[in-house]
C-alpha cells in the first residue's frame, strides 16, 4: 500500500524562555500512515499526541526530521495550503472551531478560501452537511445546536475541502453518548469511502474501531500495532498508564477461567455473536 | 446536610423566540451524605438544575431547600449557602486566574472572610485533599501544570471553601486514563473521609455505577427517573431512547438476553457477567457433545 503521511525522525520542540530549556514533545518519531487506512493514537495527556497532530498538517513544523503528506514537506511555505487542503483537523472543543452564525455559511468557509466557484460551493456544502446528516440544520444558527451538533457542523467544515485525510484530535471527549456515537459512526463512514483517518482519543472502546493503534509515551512511540495484539499485552498497556476497555477485562477473565474467546473478539457486538452463536 | 427540592421549573428567555422550559416541575430529596449520579443528554437540563442548588440561577416557581434554608424565598442572602454548596463547573481549569497555585485556591476562601493562618492551613488542606503535594505545588503556576493536576486545583478552590455538598458537573471530562482514575478516587476520599454530600454529573455510566446511591435521570428538563443505579440500568432500552446508556457490562448482558431469554441481562459487575457468560458456554458445549 502507499503511504500518504511519512514521517521521518520527528523531534518537536516548544520552544521557552531565554532561561529555560526547550520542552520537547516529539521525540524522535518515525510513523508511515498507509492511504485510505483508519489509524488510532492513544496516550497519557502530555504524551505528545496533539503536537504530532499538529506537526501532520503543518500547524507546527518539525525542529528537526519531516514530515510529509503526499509528498509535499510540512516545512514548505509555498505548498503549505495545497497541503492543509489535503489534510483537515477536527479538534475537541467544537465552539472553539467554528466562525460563522450561520451553520451553511460556516461549511462554506472553507472552500471559498480555496476560491472555488460560488454554484459549485453550494453543491459542496450540501454534500457536506448531509454526510453528517445536517443537512436540515443549515439555516441554523450553531449556538443554538448541542454539542454532538456542532461537532458534526465542524466535521462538515472539514468535508468540504475535500482532504484525502482528516486527523480527528479527541472529537468526541466533550460529547453526551449519543453525540459520541454519532461522530464515532461518521468516522467510520468516512473511512469507509476512502479518506484516511487518524483519531487521536482517551476512549479505548474508540481505539478498538481502528484497525492499528498508535501508543505513545514521553514523546516516543513505544506501541504500534494491530488492536488485539496491543491489548492482548496487558501488562504494558498498564505500564504506560492506559486503561483497558471493559469489555477486553471480561475476555481476559474468561480466557483465565478456561473459556477460549477467539483473537479477533473485542467488543460488545463481536461477543454477543460469538457467545450465541 | 439535606436538600429538598420541590416543584421546580425554569425558562430560558421567557416571552422571547427561543423561549425555552429548562426545567419542569422537578421534585427530589437527597439526604445528607449520599453521593448522587446525574445523567441526561446535552440540553436536558442538568448544568441548569445544578446551578439552582446554590443559587446561581432561581426557579420562576418552587422551591429548593438546603440544609433547612429556604434559598428561593426573597431577600435570601446568598453567601452562606454558596458556602455551603460548592459547585465545580465543566472544565474549572479554564477559571483559574492566580500567579500561582496557593493564592488561586486562596481566592475563594479569602472572599468568604477568612485570613491569616487559618486562610493558609485551609489551602493546605485543600491542596492536599485533591492529592496533591502542597509544598511541591504551592508556587508554580497553575497555567504550567498538567491538565489533570490543573483540575484538582480548580477543584481544591471549591473544597477550600469548606462546603458541605459539593456538585461536579462532569469532573472527568477531557483527562487522560490515568488522570481520570486518580480524580475518581479523590472523589470518593472526599465523600468517604469529608463527609461531603456529591452530586456527581457524567456521560460514563460505568463510573456513575461504581460511584453512586442513587442516579437522577434528566430528560428535557423533567426528571425521568430516580432510583438505584441498578433499577436505572435495568431499563436499557429506555435509556437508550433518550440517548444514553448503560455500563458496558449491562449492555453486553441485555444484548445476550435478547438474543437467549435464559441468559439474565440485569448484571452489573464484571465477575457475574464472566460467571455467567462461562456456565452458559460450558452448558452448550457440553449438549452438543450430548446430541
Amino acid at each position: 500500500m502507499k503511504s500518504i503521511i511519512s514521517v521521518e525522525n520527528l523531534i518537536f520542540e516548544y520552544p521557552q524562555g531565554e532561561e529555560c530549556e526547550a520542552i520537547r514533545a516529539v521525540d524522535g518519531v518515525n510513523l508511515e500512515i498507509e492511504e485510505g487506512s483508519f489509524v488510532a493514537i492513544v496516550g497519557q495527556n502530555g504524551s505528545g499526541k496533539s503536537s504530532l497532530a499538529k506537526n501532520l498538517n503543518g500547524l507546527l513544523v518539525p525542529t528537526s526530521g519531516s514530515v510529509k503528506v503526499k509528498g509535499i514537506d510540512t516545512k514548505d511555505d509555498e505548498t503549505i495550503w495545497e497541503l492543509r487542503q489535503n489534510i483537515g483537523m477536527v479538534f475537541q472543543n467544537p465552539d472553539n472551531q467554528i466562525v460563522s452564525s450561520i451553520v451553511e455559511d460556516d461549511v462554506a468557509f472553507g472552500p471559498e478560501n480555496l476560491g472555488i466557484n460560488p454554484l459549485e460551493i453550494r453543491d459542496i456544502v450540501d454534500e457536506a452537511l448531509d454526510s453528517v446528516w445536517m443537512g436540515d440544520y443549515k439555516k441554523k444558527a450553531p449556538h443554538l445546536l448541542s454539542g454532538g451538533q456542532k461537532q458534526r457542523i465542524a466535521i462538515a467544515g472539514v468535508i468540504a475541502m475535500k482532504p484525502s485525510c482528516i486527523v480527528f484530535d479527541e472529537p468526541t471527549a466533550m460529547l453526551d453518548p449519543q453525540g459520541r456515537r454519532d461522530v464515532m459512526k461518521i468516522i467510520k463512514e468516512l473511512n469507509v469511502e476512502g479518506i484516511t483517518i487518524v483519531l487521536i482519543t482517551h476512549f479505548m472502546e474508540e481505539a478498538l474501531q481502528a484497525e492499528r493503534i498508535i501508543v505513545m509515551e514521553d514523546g516516543k512511540i513505544v506501541m504500534d500495532d494491530s488492536p488485539y495484539k496491543i491489548f492482548d499485552n496487558i501488562e504494558k498497556v498498564r505500564a504506560v498508564g492506559l486503561e483497558l476497555p471493559v469489555i477486553i477485562k471480561l475476555i481476559s477473565e474468561l480466557r483465565k477461567n478456561g473459556i477460549d474467546v477467539p483473537k479477533n473478539i473485542f467488543d460488545i457486538e463481536g461477543m454477543v455473536n460469538y457467545i450465541c452463536q | 446536610m439535606s436538600i429538598e427540592v420541590k416543584n421546580i421549573n425554569h425558562i430560558y428567555a421567557e416571552g422571547l423566540p427561543f423561549e425555552t422550559v429548562a426545567l419542569n416541575d422537578i421534585s427530589f430529596n437527597i439526604d445528607d451524605g449520599k453521593f448522587v449520579g446525574i445523567i441526561g443528554h446535552t440540553g436536558s437540563g442538568k448544568s441548569t438544575l445544578l446551578q439552582h442548588l446554590n443559587g446561581l440561577l432561581k426557579p420562576k416557581s418552587g422551591s429548593i431547600t438546603v440544609d433547612g434554608v429556604d434559598i428561593t424565598a426573597p431577600g435570601k442572602k446568598m453567601t452562606e449557602i454558596r458556602k455551603k454548596v460548592g459547585l465545580v463547573f465543566q472544565y474549572p481549569e479554564y477559571q483559574l486566574f492566580e500567579e500561582t497555585v496557593e493564592k488561586d485556591v486562596a481566592f475563594g476562601p479569602k472572599n468568604l472572610g477568612m485570613q491569616g493562618e487559618e486562610l493558609e492551613a485551609t489551602v493546605k488542606e485543600a491542596i492536599e485533599l485533591v492529592g496533591l503535594d502542597f509544598e511541591e505545588i504551592k508556587e508554580r503556576s497553575p497555567f504550567d501544570l498538567s491538565g489533570g493536576q490543573k483540575r484538582r486545583v480548580a477543584i481544591a478552590g471549591v473544597i477550600a471553601m469548606k462546603p458541605k455538598i459539593l456538585i461536579l458537573d462532569e469532573p472527568t471530562a477531557g483527562l487522560d486514563p490515568k488522570a481520570h482514575r486518580e480524580l475518581l478516587s479523590t472523589i470518593k476520599k472526599l465523600h468517604k473521609n469529608e463527609k461531603l454530600t456529591i452530586l456527581f454529573v457524567s456521560h460514563n455510566m460505568d463510573d456513575i455505577m461504581e460511584m453512586a446511591d442513587s442516579v437522577m435521570v434528566l430528560e428535557n428538563g423533567t426528571l425521568v427517573m430516580n432510583d438505584s443505579p441498578e433499577r436505572v440500568f435495568s431499563r436499557w432500552e429506555e435509556l437508550e431512547k433518550i440517548g444514553l446508556n448503560v455500563p458496558q457490562i449491562t449492555e453486553l448482558m441485555k444484548k445476550l438476553e435478547k438474543k437467549d431469554s435464559s441468559i439474565e441481562g440485569n448484571v452489573f459487575d464484571m465477575e457475574k457477567a464472566a460467571s455467567i457468560i462461562k456456565n452458559y458456554i460450558n452448558s452448550k458445549e457440553s449438549k452438543a457433545q450430548n446430541d
